[in-house]
């Protein structure tokens, strides 16, 4: 899974807790495990998808990776170099290599500077070009391969759609010429038509630039579309993690399961078949003991609360977090880690 | 409240035109909406920010901001004519005829108010309109609860009593609107709705909140209920168990419900028919299969081509060209023609009407014009 | 592929804030007086020395002390002295020089005092606040209880140890006034940078590998400075009333000195046979601070609903 050689990017059991301080002396009394041991790898050109519901952690890690938040514990490799524990100055050269878009396209853009001043910005930060004409030629062509027009560039964010706006947000990335880009939800904010706009479009700039992906999104669909591999989260761990025709044509993990049949299908002829997940997310302070998905599963056996299944591969490519090989037609398991 | 056989639909809209003033000029949200709600069907209106979805039900609601005016058009609620009813008038016919789901449940629960206080407000409040209902209801309760010890069989004696006189004390009055209230809770799947009462919003999660909304509509038996984007801001697990209470409701009760949605996931999911909203007209009308197997309008044609699909990949990226037009300079004619690939001449100078093509299925098109 | 453009011109370009601004000014007049006041007494200070020579405040005409030339108010009072000569539309002060003149000459003064300390205290609110707001941990402890001290200290009561102690001119005027006022704008920029750094676009900027100093003085500064304007704009009415004050009890450089409290102190033993001494440098202080006050509540009402945009 983890293969030195190709991997762009790499985090080995990846630790994001949030202390909850309270009490005499403001100690922390309890931790919000958000990221709880996260090991995954992106391939060099490839799209992973990351994908799960609210409170699973995938924002928190995209954030974690980009360093916008100090990892707790465990290490990001991005080229083979450790990059968690990197102060400020030595980790600007892969803060230019690597770039995040971010879901909100209406609070990404300061909106006192114009379209060309934001564009320009990473440029002079990182001194990709040297005068300001190169600056200038530069975010023109940005701007066109974003599919905007040239009379953008004097604008200012609020004269713009949201989809626009996303555009922008993007060649803002590219300016600093990355070959890694962090797409925290990019168009789950947007409208379904524009959705598509901008999904074609960043699958075009990957392809004409070489780039890498880390997809974050809560909407399957989405992801089948765009991604190559998929990791689904659960409570702060990865629970599955194969290519995405795998994963939802052979599903393994019980949530994966779940999570799939939920999402409604635009065909009339196919209603009625959601399956419902009882109960609620439990929340990542109170996290159950060995399998955390066990207060929802109902494949959980005694075992599953008190040892805490590893990640196992149980074909080709193909990872699961779960003590069972389920087969979920048949509704029976076998034994899977002893 | 009399008795009135209502034949027709249960709402009716015909060339809704309403307009908001604001400060940069006026926004022409509405341009002529005509659609029909039959008797406990359910109905999904769908499309993208800004076609008009919301402030059309806002509009039958009687809940439009002081700067809209009803430039043109009919709004018909169970017979009546709202847009020549007084505020008072229209307060009322929301709390018995009409009732609205809103998106997200957190702002629109007060969270220093326990839930029960918030659903007994709706009864308590004007407590002469839900007498007999509640009455009724208790009278089922106590019949079904089996063998009647003597203090059952006294209370069905005042019941019958105040049903006859028409008039109830105050505490009486919250006493059965309790039980009237558990029973709802219950009814949309609240685990332990006696104990739900006395909680507050915050120690609920989200899709419990969203239920909680749905009981507070249904607590009025509505003739009509609103649900706008009553999913959108739920996790897809919890939205597959609202979307479930929502198609085992609609057996239950006797309300026809308007599912107003951007996802046309959810509306192939539980609605019986669909209408497509784009830029302040419906454009595309149709029964739910019909209009997923054969979509006539180029907008719900490109749409329903250029959403993802869970099930499927699609092997080549459709999409919509252009973005959503300004409503404060709508484009001329059919407001969709600026995007439209199948766009000709006359379609920028005349507003296509909505025509019925095949039985059931009408479409806003200048293609299918004779 | 470029997109298909629709039509934005009324929310583009800069004609459509004027036009949101005069669509503002058309709904609330009282904004439009303060604006047309806080104007024209910055005019007036502007052209002062076109009106009024600038060393009129110093000579002395002994024998027309406390005239009242102007035929248009009967005061009522008996001895209202009708000294011969020239009008005097205002009357004149205890040294013979006309009121109305000697207004006209200090209107500057008290606004140049006002908009330095005004300056002075935003620039170092800023500074001090945002950097105290950013950094956080131990920098902005610090900073927060240097400003609390300087907040406990009752205000006016430091201006005037200062002045006693350290001489009253004006420059140790603008300082002392200056030291009592820095604070609130420590606090104001302090919370104003507070909560911008936590939103999504400077988050964004950190990961596109700007550096703190960038963000702040370029991106969160820039964003967060009307708040800092509006309580400027209000405070320079509040600045004037104080200097107004401190000269009125004395602590003026020369009691000749041209500025509308110091005008106004010669008349509190004149106020029932001359009140017009204490009146029209006292109406002065008023319309001129109301205009400046109402001008910032204009500026919020105008400004605040686009930084919601």
């Amino acid at each position: 899974m983890v293969s030195e050689t190709t991997n762009l990017l790499e985090t080995k059991d990846l630790l994001k807790w949030f202390p909850q301080r309270g009490g005499f002396l403001n100690r922390a009394q309890s931790y919000l495990k958000a990221v709880d041991g996260v090991t995954l790898g992106v391939r060099k050109g490839e799209t992973l998808g990351l994908v799960g519901e609210s409170g699973c952690g995938k924002t928190t890690l995209g954030r974690t990776i980009m360093r916008l938040t100090e990892p707790s514990g465990g290490s990001v490799k991005f080229e083979g170099n450790e990059i968690s524990k990197l102060r400020r100055g030595a980790l600007k050269p892969f803060r230019r290599k690597m770039q995040m878009v971010f879901q909100d396209p209406y609070a990404s853009l300061d909106p006192r500077q114009s379209v060309r001043s934001a564009l320009v910005e990473p440029m002079r930060i990182h001194k990709i070009t040297r005068s300001r004409k190169e600056s200038n030629d530069f975010a023109e062509e940005l701007i066109d391969k974003v599919g905007l027009n040239q009379d953008h560039l004097s604008r200012f964010p609020h004269e713009f759609s949201g989809g626009q706006r996303q555009r922008i947000a993007v060649a803002i990335a590219l300016a600093a010429r990355p070959s890694f880009l962090v797409l925290d939800e990019p168009t789950s904010s947007l409208d379904v038509s524009v959705q598509a706009q901008v999904l074609t479009l960043l699958q075009d700039l990957k392809q004409n630039l070489g780039l890498t992906y880390l997809f974050i999104s809560h909407n399957l669909a989405v992801i089948r579309q765009m991604c190559d591999r998929t990791a689904v989260m659960y409570l702060g761990r990865v629970v599955e993690y194969a290519p995405t025709r795998l994963l939802f044509d052979n599903p393994k993990h019980p949530y994966t399961v779940a999570l799939l049949s939920s999402v409604p299908i635009p065909d009339p002829r196919k209603r009625g078949q959601l399956a419902v997940l009882s109960g609620d997310v439990p929340n990542a302070i109170d996290i159950p003991s060995g399998c955390r998905f066990r207060t929802r599963c109902e494949f959980a056996t005694d075992r599953c609360s008190s040892v805490s299944p590893p990640l196992v591969e149980v074909e080709k490519d193909h990872w699961v977090e779960c003590l069972y090989d389920i087969d979920f037609s048949k509704r029976s398991k076998m034994e899977l880690v002893a | 409240m009399t008795l009135k056989k209502e034949e027709g639909p249960i709402l009716n809209i015909s060339d809704l035109r309403v307009t908001f003033h604001t400060y940069a000029g006026d926004v022409k949200a509405l341009n002529g909406v005509d659609l029909t709600v039959r008797k406990g069907e359910v109905l999904g209106l769908v499309g993208e920010s800004g076609c008009g979805k919301s402030v059309t039900s806002l509009a039958v609601a009687g809940l439009l901001p002081r700067n809209a005016e009803f430039v043109g058009g009919t709004i018909t609620l169970a017979g009546a004519d709202i847009l020549k009813m007084s505020r008072e008038q229209i307060r009322l016919r929301r709390l018995t005829d009409l009732a609205m789901v809103f998106q997200d449940p957190m702002t629109y629960l007060n969270p220093v108010l326990t839930i029960g206080s918030q659903i007994l407000e709706i009864i308590t409040q004007e407590p002469q309109l839900f007498t007999s209902t509640l009455v009724r209801h208790r009278l089922e309760e106590i019949q079904s609860e089996g063998k009647e010890g003597p203090a059952l069989a006294a209370e069905r004696e005042r019941l019958l009593s105040m049903s006859r006189t028409g008039k109830a004390g105050r505490r009486e009055v919250n006493r059965l609107a309790r039980h009237y209230v558990i029973s709802i809770l219950r009814k949309v799947r609240l685990p332990n709705p006696a104990k739900v009462l006395d909680m507050y919003p915050f120690e609920l999660s989200g899709g419990m909140r969203q239920r909680v909304m749905i009981a507070m509509a249904l607590v009025r038996r509505p003739k009509l209920l609103l649900a706008d984007e009553i999913t959108t801001a739920l996790d897809v697990t919890v939205q597959a168990q609202i979307l479930q209470l929502l198609r085992e409701l609609r057996n239950e009760i006797d309300a026809s419900i308007i599912l107003i949605t951007h996802d046309l996931a959810v509306v192939a999911e539980v609605c019986d028919r669909v209408a497509v909203m784009y830029a302040g007209n419906i454009v595309e009308l149709a029964d739910v299969d019909e209009l997923y197997s054969n979509p006539l309008h180029p907008y719900s044609k490109g749409l329903l081509a250029s959403i993802p699909r869970v099930d499927e990949v699609r092997t080549q990226q459709v999409s919509i060209g252009g973005s959503v037009p300004n409503l404060l300079f709508p484009p001329s004619g059919c407001r969709f023609h600026p995007r439209c690939p199948m766009a000709f001449g006359k379609c920028s100078q005349v507003k296509p009407p909505l025509v019925e093509v095949k039985p059931g299925h009408l479409v806003a098109c200048l293609l299918y014009e004779e | 592929m470029a997109e298909k453009e629709p039509d934005r011109s009324s929310q583009t370009g800069r004609w459509a804030d004027t036009r949101y601004m005069l669509h503002l000014f058309r709904q609330n007049p009282i904004v439009l007086a303060g604006t047309l006041i806080s104007a024209a007494s910055v005019i007036i200070a502007l052209i002062s020395g076109l009106l009024v020579s600038s060393t009129y405040w110093n000579h002395i005409t002994p024998s027309a002390s406390l005239c009242w030339n102007n035929q248009l108010i009967d005061w009522h009072i008996s001895n209202v002295y009708n000294c011969g000569g020239p009008v005097y539309p205002l009357g004149t002060d205890l040294y013979g020089r006309g009121l109305l003149q000697m207004i006209i000459v200090a209107i500057p003064v008290d606004l140049q005092i006002a908009f330095e300390v005004v300056a002075s205290a935003m620039i170092i609110g800023i500074v001090l606040g945002g950097v105290a707001a950013y950094m956080g941990g131990a920098v902005d402890e610090i900073i927060l209880r240097v400003t609390d001290i300087f907040l406990a200290v009752p205000g006016i009561l430091l201006a005037i140890v200062l002045l006693v102690v350290l001489g009253r001119t004006i420059p140790i005027l603008t300082t002392a006034v200056l030291i009592t006022w820095w604070p609130f704008y420590v606090r104001l920029a302090r919370s104003q940078v507070l909560s911008e750094k936590e939103k999504l676009y400077v988050e964004r900027l950190r990961a596109t590998g700007a550096g703190g100093a960038r963000i702040l003085f370029r991106h969160i500064i820039p964003n967060t400075i009307y708040p800092l304007l509006i309580q400027g704009t209000l405070d320079i009415g509040a600045v004037i009333l104080t200097v107004s004050a401190l000269m009125f009890i004395g602590l003026t450089p020369d009691p000749k000195y041209p500025e509308l409290g110091n005008l106004a102190k010669q008349g509190i033993q004149y106020i029932f046979t001359a009140p017009w001494l204490i009146l029209f440098p006292g109406l002065t202080l008023l319309i001129i601070s109301v205009g400046f006050n109402l001008l910032g509540d204009g500026i919020r009402d105008v400004f605040d609903p686009r930084l919601r945009r």
